[in-house]
């Protein structure tokens, strides 16, 4: 389905070795089609190592705002032996490929439907750099060079783009322009330049930004006001915690005494990152923890603690390939289940499903004023795909009136004119009872316990007792429908079909629906952002023959929750699913729907 | 059970504290536990103790894991918030607790199970992170809760009610906790309140994380002939190494020590613990010592108790943070925010 590259429309892949210092090449690339107003989106495809094992970065142009993985690539820049013969395969016909030719190429390795540019990189930046490291790094910077020539990049953009960062260093802005020249000057007199497809300069990036979702998820957290971070190290979800204490560190010092508004607490595993947080939360100040799903699957028994005695936690779990230890630099939407449910007995999770930064963002706050709302652990799912990748999404915006909801708390004052306080009271008849915290007021003590408790907070082993608690939960639940942000929602009555999905599939979605509407077939588009599902949900199925559940993860996950949360029968939610740990591209999407119409029409 | 409310007699002649509060205002729910389980003791010992210290009750937070031990805070200060975790993990919680809000008197409660089986780790890691909260044990060798097996503190050769025998070595969480690095480290007898009370006196003063190790017989399951966790066991090699004194800022030290042997140790907040050496020889404030002593006389089967080692100059975790003195949970939220013209300029470097 997808058409040959055009201008502002094609993709580059960059294939290193990582721990070569090719990542800021990368990205200055990236940055460029950005500056020069062209949508734009960058995908890191890393192992779990260190140093010394291929690495891919993707950068899709699209002028129409695509910005899912697109699936095929245009120009591969092979700087990899070790990969090449892969690169070389995966290039769609009548790409470009750029190689290092300094050495000679394997004889065998050969495509006679692409185009093969040999650019002496490494020769070429050793006779013009000294240092050994100098060498390596600046041949990275030396094929943007020969980008820019083949793509008709903008020279002055990518001039401005090395002074902003490197700043005061002249000789490394130096350094970096001569590298530039050297790869523009020979692709400019070996090959014809520019390109068929090219960048053309536009304005559709004004009032945007490039950020990655776990740096947005951190800032949400900021503003939120959280004080107390808990975390073990995981990937993809380490990088939270890190952007969390640059900013902390930046706008939460004390500007009298530099004492800092913040702890964060590197925990000793996932078990006490959660009991951290809630032990935080139970005492009034807001806390999150970032973790993946293995770090899920130690937290599962703290988390039905907090669900049974109603702490409020936030917990960003940014998935990552299962099972088990999995591909940890991979993605995946494959905790969705292990969320939900999270624990022994009956239980069940407030769960918000961002779909980029900007949501990351907005729905990091959202999260704690939920999680105090309803006196129970959030769990936000993102995936490495939105938290490690540069997504351009509008600018964020903060309101300024905006005033945390602490949800049902009495202070000193409150508890001063009451006769008698019980923690577990339905005082207002919408199952959330009131809460205090230690140091308040004498009256406001009260025992947390995880044991059977009755409406007074008191110990049960009583039957109804228990259940009258346990009913309450449930009814809250109900009540909590109110409060989750509701699914975005394109329909029209024109359509018999519709596609549920969820999170980072939303732009492969999108992409499919205009291709598919391109060829004729019309969809509706329903995209969950919470569970519990609210009545949209249930009226997005009852309005369609046909749905489609797109997700990322083999079992069909999404499609199990709505099945058992929903009132909907078996055959009409058809899965559409990608799990080999890439990001979902909109072919996966297309070619699931036309399989799936094919079908239709040969019955 | 425990919400039966304990009928709460106050005579007039009950000797009031500096907060015009009783005994009684520091007591909690009527316990179930065992009759003649030494947890018990330990309860109303936390009790005197926090009365004698003058604290306003809603000023502190108990908290503990599961246990028979870990039931208690039920049982001591209903005025304070409770928090009764899951089996091994208090630590965390106290540590998060603590982390919102540094001026709350935090009093953990746990047992040899949930401290140096389950939570082992976690009980390692919050004194590695030096928690400025009273820790105690409730050690008496055996799971209670779940009738009675052998719990790590079990010492070689001792026997199990049906005669099985331990052979595997008890973990010393007071040896673990000097090892670690743990400014006060304290060990007592659920039988001998006059020790452990000023011990947890002393223990709520310190600035940092204080551990005391009770042992706290159980009388269903670890009481019997062959056991050395039993009353009987501990009377007769209780060996009282430091006889620890705590005493108020403001108080006088009035008692007469023999010279060389009483040793005064000035805490964070002024108050004074003066330790009475039964054991000339021994200097708490040596950590290499400490342990040698610990080593030679476990070996000899004698339990050594009293304030076992101290080192008051360790800066605990918000100091080690340099957080603000506020409490965090105080912190209004013009104070956290940032605000929308920051974000306007952060978002600068992201174009
Ligand atoms: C995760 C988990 N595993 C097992 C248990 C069962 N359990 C409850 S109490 C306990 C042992 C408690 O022993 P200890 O801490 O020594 O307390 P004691 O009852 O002796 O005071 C166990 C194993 C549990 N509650 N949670
Ligand atoms: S079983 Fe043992 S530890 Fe538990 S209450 Fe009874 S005596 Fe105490
Ligand atoms: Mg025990």
């Amino acid at each position: 389905m997808s058409t040959g590259p055009k201008d502002n429309d094609f993709t580059i892949k960059i294939a290193n070795v990582n721990g070569t210092g090719s990542a800021s090449a990368n990205a200055l690339l990236m940055k460029v089609f950005f500056r020069m107003g062209i949508p734009v989106v960058g995908k890191n495809y890393f192992p779990s190592n260190i140093q010394g094992l291929p690495t891919w970065y993707e950068i899709r142009v699209s002028g129409d705002g695509h910005l899912g993985r697109s699936g095929r690539v245009d120009l591969m820049i092979a700087m990899n032996a070790e990969t090449y013969q892969k690169d070389l395969h995966e290039l769609a016909p009548g790409g470009y490929l750029i190689y290092d030719s300094t050495w000679p190429r394997h004889r065998q390795l050969k495509r006679d439907d692409v185009h093969i540019l040999g650019i002496p990189l490494a020769r070429m930046c050793n006779e013009h750099f000294d240092t050994a490291r100098a060498r390596v790094l600046m041949k990275n910077v030396a094929y943007v060079g020969a980008v820019a020539a083949l793509l008709d990049l903008d020279m002055e953009v990518i001039r401005e783009a090395l002074q902003r960062t490197f700043a005061s260093k002249q000789h490394l802005i130096d350094a970096n322009l001569t590298a530039i020249d050297l790869g523009y000057n020979y692709a400019r007199e070996h090959f014809q330049c520019p390109l068929p497809f090219r960048a053309r300069p536009m304005d559709a990036t004004a009032g945007h930004i490039m950020i990655d979702g776990n740096t947005a998820t951190a800032l949400g957290c900021l503003y939120a006001g959280a004080t107390v971070g808990a975390w073990y190290p995981i990937t993809p979800s380490t990088s939270v915690m890190d952007a969390f204490k640059s900013f902390a560190e930046k706008y939460r010092r004390d500007p009298d005494s530099d004492e800092r508004n913040f702890v964060i607490l590197q925990a000793e595993d996932e078990l006490a990152a959660i009991g951290m947080v809630l032990g935080a939360n139970w005492n009034g100040a807001r806390a999150f923890t970032p973790t993946s799903g293995p770090g899920i699957s130690l937290m599962s028994e703290f988390l039905g603690y907090g669900y049974f005695t109603e702490i409020p936690a936030v917990v960003i779990d940014v998935q990552r390939c299962g099972p088990s230890t999995g591909m940890p630099t991979r993605t995946q939407q494959a905790d969705i289940m292990a969320c939900a449910y999270a624990s022994h007995g009956d239980t069940r999770h407030i769960l918000l499903f961002p779909a980029n930064p900007e949501e990351c963002f907005y729905m990091a706050v959202q999260a704690f004023d939920l999680a105090e709302r309803m006196q129970t652990p959030v769990i936000m799912l993102t995936d490495l795909d939105i938290g490690m990748n540069d997504w351009m999404c509008r600018e964020l915006d903060w309101d300024d009136a905006y005033q945390p909801d602490r949800g049902k708390v009495l202070d000193a004052a409150a508890l001063e004119k009451m006769a008698s306080f019980h923690r577990y009271l339905d005082v207002d008849a919408d199952a959330i009872p009131y809460r205090t915290f230690p140091g308040e007021h004498p009256r406001g003590a009260y025992f947390t316990r995880g044991s059977g408790h009755n409406m007074y907070g008191a110990y049960t082993e009583d039957a109804r007792e228990y259940q009258e608690v346990v009913d309450r939960l449930r009814r809250k639940w109900e009540t909590a429908k109110r409060y989750v942000p509701e699914p975005i929602v394109e329909y029209s009555e024109k359509y018999r079909s519709g596609i549920i999905s969820l999170g980072s599939c939303n732009d492969a979605v999108q992409e499919a629906r205009a291709r598919l509407r391109d060829a004729g077939v019309g969809t509706n588009y329903l995209r969950v952002r919470a569970f519990p599902f609210t009545d949209e949900v249930q009226q997005f199925i009852d309005a369609h023959e046909r749905i489609y559940v797109v997700e990322q993860n083999r079992d069909a996950q999404l499609r199990s929750l709505l099945l058992l949360e929903t009132r909907c029968d078996q055959d009409r939610l058809i899965p559409v699913l990608h799990y080999n740990g890439l990001p979902i591209d909109a072919a996966a999407v297309t070619d699931a729907i036309n399989e799936d119409l094919q079908k239709g029409v040969a019955a | 059970m425990s919400y039966i409310a304990k009928p709460k007699v106050t005579h007039p002649g009950l000797p009031r504290n500096e907060l015009g509060l009783t005994v009684r205002d520091y007591e909690g729910g009527m316990s179930t536990l065992c009759a003649g389980c030494g947890h018990d003791s330990v309860t109303s010992a936390i009790v005197q103790a926090a009365f004698e210290l003058n604290l306003p009750p809603h000023k502190m937070a108990k908290l503990s894991g599961i246990g028979c031990s870990s039931k208690t805070p039920a049982y001591f200060l209903s005025q304070s918030h409770g928090f009764n975790s899951v089996h091994g993990r208090m630590p965390s919680v106290a540590t998060g607790a603590n982390a919102a809000n540094r001026g709350l008197v935090y009093v953990g409660v746990s047992g040899d199970g949930d401290s140096l089986s389950i939570g082992l780790g976690q009980f390692a890691h919050a004194i590695r992170r030096n928690v400025n909260m009273l820790y105690i044990i409730e050690n008496n060798g055996v799971y209670g809760l779940t009738k009675g097996q052998f719990s790590a503190s079990a010492d070689v050769g001792s026997k199990a009610k049906k005669g099985e025998e331990n052979l595997q070595p008890p973990i010393d969480p007071c040896q673990m906790a000097i090892a670690l690095g743990c400014g006060f480290v304290a060990r007592s007898f659920s039988g001998d309140k006059q020790q452990l009370v000023p011990l947890l006196e002393a223990g709520i003063r310190h600035n940092g994380f204080a551990l005391i190790d009770v042992i706290s017989p159980c009388v269903t399951f670890n009481d019997h002939e062959g056991s050395t966790k039993s009353y009987h066991f501990t009377r007769e090699h209780y060996h009282p190494a430091i006889h620890a004194d705590y005493i108020p800022p403001a108080a006088e030290i009035r008692a007469k020590y023999d010279e060389g042997c009483a040793m005064p140790v000035t805490l964070h907040d002024g108050s004074q613990i003066v330790l009475r050496k039964v054991d000339p020889d021994y200097d708490p404030t040596d950590r290499a010592a400490a342990i040698a002593h610990l080593e030679q006389l476990s070996a000899a089967r004698e339990i050594v108790t009293g304030l076992l080692y101290i080192d008051e100059s360790k800066p605990e975790m918000h100091e080690l943070n340099k957080t603000t003195e506020t409490a965090l949970n105080k912190l209004p939220f013009e104070r956290l925010c940032p605000g929308r013209d920051a974000l306007r300029s952060l978002q600068q470097r992201f174009r």
